[in-house]
């Protein structure tokens, strides 16, 4: 890059110094024509990922919604010998989801908060903030692979929903306070000081005043994630298995591993049984599977546009208050 | 206010409590420094009175002292932050523990573990040679297809259509960052697998290979890509470019010789961070390549394995404790180590860019 730009220079310089009669209009005519072709280039590639985006959604949906759409798939179970549907795997794919945020919201914020309004400035902030960032770009089914045996075997926890969502939260986590992080710097800087300023504390200032601030930012980035967690399976395949519970929802007693909302049992969650259902290849498995793969993109497409909406909609309330 | 600095309260005798509240007023700017309540003074009574009149509409933290509450907070969010850090060292730990086992316990030669040429993990030959050149040739040609697409879409966005990049554009490629890996391995196993074999005909076999593996990759990590070479772009300050165009030169010279180069450093840790994310991708990548792990690939179009299928189907099978096992987490060892190798090349250019702005 260095030399092209030294020789570019080097000959549009000549012209105006060293040799005067050479044509300058020729040398205009000649770098107009190449930005226009750099710009028509730009164009195209634009259109092309606008066009590969296009068409990725309307492929799966194109293949995936008359199995959507067929009666029974959203409702029966996948054990249903006849018409095996994904009830299950919504439910589990939800409550895996819930049981994550529970768990990743909190520590996220609390993280969050510590760097952007105690952490002092030493080491132990950097390693910190290291570790965070680490954790992002680990690969998820190394994270998985730990999960296997430090929460599963370990913790004693098995292979549940409990591992399942632990795994998922370490993958969350980074995304969230990042994300947390951003809204609360974002708060702009009067606010805070005059809260601090009344003689309230750090802590006082955060829970009253940023916190509400931030709040529409941070909605938004939780339901963003949610959507990242939903479509996540590589973690899950040794965490929280890779077959459905033969779940009763009539059933009250929370320890039964056929109780639905018993966090030690077995789980499948959708992007998991698209897996499950091409590594074992039967007839009839890739419909199920592509009609898994819409429903999947449509709650991920909702997640997106419901983040937006909602972080719309509360910082028009925030305000208007 | 009659509130006192905390430091200086326990300096000050009771006794003098009056005189020197009203010096402390001025000198306490320090947001930082905690605020504590004051019991300890003989005033006290009197601004306890009046403090609880002024929160007396917040009566949830009335009861605790100022410093208190200072350290709840600090202890709480301390926590969080602590067991993120603990998590991250326990997992780093244990991959590590576990993974060189191998390698001490169970005799395997680390040097005949990254350059043997089999992986066949029943009958104990653990060669990761080509599951490593399966690894990096997926990523290395993911990126090169993706990052053209990538910069000349982020150059588009925020050189030629500013408006149309951040209300159209940017929205449309983060909805490509949620569509779930294991959707881009369906697409991938329908599309692209047979295009390679309409493509290349009887030499693409059924169609999974490397190749595959890396176009499925480079639509992964487009957006990735994509928006951190956007961000990248629009950081270049503006009086770059107008001092460009006020020498005469058009668009594109601005772009290509002062705009992409002030840029760098940002691109080329965009560049790293897909590649993280390509060399860690795990289910599309399973769905496309063939996962033929036993050989060396001797093509692009050769089935293949990476460190990250290989992983995925053997775990399922092996037994804790066995050196199949081990082996496994010798593979998760050194998927850990080039992801910390990616993070330390990443900061490595962050440090060289801030001493190049100073």
């Amino acid at each position: 890059m260095t030399d092209t730009s030294a020789a570019a220079a080097s000959t549009s310089a000549k012209p105006s110094v060293a040799i005067l009669d050479v044509d300058l209009d020729e040398h205009a005519r000649r770098i107009r024509k190449q930005d226009r072709i750099a710009t028509i280039f730009l164009t195209v590639i634009v259109g092309f990922v606008l066009a590969l985006l296009a068409a990725l959604v309307i492929y799966i949906l194109a293949q995936g919604l008359p199995e959507v759409l067929t009666p029974g798939f959203l409702t029966n179970s996948p054990l249903d010998r006849d018409n095996p549907g994904i009830s299950y795997e919504l439910f589990d794919s939800f409550y895996m989801l819930f049981v994550t945020l529970v768990i990743s919201v909190p520590i996220s914020l609390g993280a969050a908060i510590f760097l952007v309004e105690y952490a002092p400035e030493n080491w132990v902030t950097s390693a910190a903030s290291t570790a965070i960032e680490t954790l992002s770009s680990l690969p998820s089914i190394v994270v998985g692979m730990f999960g296997s045996l430090f929460f599963v075997v370990y913790c004693g926890w098995g292979v549940s929903i409990l591992s399942g969502a632990m795994a998922l939260t370490m993958f969350n986590i980074p995304i969230l306070v990042r994300v947390i992080q951003q809204a609360l710097q974002d708060v702009p800087r009067v606010q805070r000081d005059a809260s601090l300023a009344m003689g309230l504390t750090r802590w006082e200032t955060t829970r009253s005043v940023l916190l509400p601030a931030a709040m529409p930012a941070i909605v938004t980035g939780i339901v963003i994630s949610a959507g990242r967690v939903f479509g996540e399976a590589a973690a899950l395949l040794f965490t929280s298995g890779a077959a459905p519970a033969r779940l009763n929802f009539g059933s009250l007693d929370i320890t039964s591993l056929r109780n639905p909302w018993n966090i030690f049992r077995q789980a499948e969650t959708l992007a998991v049984h698209i897996y499950k259902l091409r590594m074992e290849p039967t007839p009839g498995n890739d419909a199920i599977a592509w009609g898994t793969a819409a429903v999947l993109i449509i709650c991920v497409l909702l997640f997106n546009v419901g983040a937006r909406m909602l972080g719309k909609h509360l910082a028009k309330k925030m305000t208007s208050e | 206010m009659t509130q006192k600095n905390d430091e200086e309260a326990t300096q000050v005798p009771a006794e003098q409590s009056e005189a020197p509240q009203y010096e402390n007023v001025l000198p306490d700017r320090m947001p930082r420094l905690s605020i504590k309540g004051e019991g300890k003074a003989e005033g006290g009574a009197v601004s306890k009175a009046r403090l609880s009149k002024t929160h007396e509409s917040r009566k949830t933290h009335k009861t605790l002292p100022k410093q208190q509450l200072e350290d709840v907070g600090l202890g709480l969010t301390g926590t969080c932050v602590a067991l993120v850090a603990l998590i991250v060292v326990a997992l780093v730990f244990m991959v590590f523990q576990q993974g060189l086992t191998t390698f001490f316990s169970d005799g395997v030669d680390f040097g005949a573990f990254i350059t043997g040429p089999h992986w066949i993990i029943e009958e104990g030959q653990f060669g990761a040679l080509p599951l490593i050149v399966g690894s990096f040739s997926v990523t290395l040609l993911s990126m090169l297809f993706a990052l053209p697409i990538a910069l000349g879409s982020a150059i588009y966005v925020v050189e030629v259509q500013p408006g149309f990049g951040r209300h159209v554009f940017q929205p449309l490629v983060e909805l490509l960052v949620g569509i779930p890996s294991v959707v881009y391995g369906l697409i991938g196993l329908y599309v692209v697998n047979s295009s390679m074999r309409a493509l290349f005909g009887s030499a693409a076999g059924t169609g999974a290979g490397i190749l595959s593996g890396a176009i499925v990759l480079a639509v992964m990590i487009l957006p990735t890509v994509t928006t951190l070479s956007i961000d990248a772009l629009a950081a270049v300050p503006n009086d770059y470019r107008e001092g460009s165009y006020a020498l005469g030169c058009t668009r594109w010279q601005t772009v290509w010789h002062v705009v992409l180069k002030s840029a760098r450093p940002s691109i080329m840790t965009a560049v790293i961070l897909g590649m993280t994310r390509a060399f860690g991708e795990t289910l599309a990548v399973q769905f496309v390549i063939g996962n033929v792990e036993k050989s060396m690939p001797t093509s692009l179009l050769d089935p293949a394995a990476t460190l990250t299928t290989a992983l995925t189907s053997g775990l399922a099978n092996a037994t804790t404790g066995s050196v199949q096992y081990h082996a496994l987490w010798s593979l998760g060892m050194l998927l850990l180590g080039m992801s910390l190798l990616f993070i330390l090349i990443i900061h490595l250019i962050g440090r060289k860019g801030a001493k190049g702005n100073d």
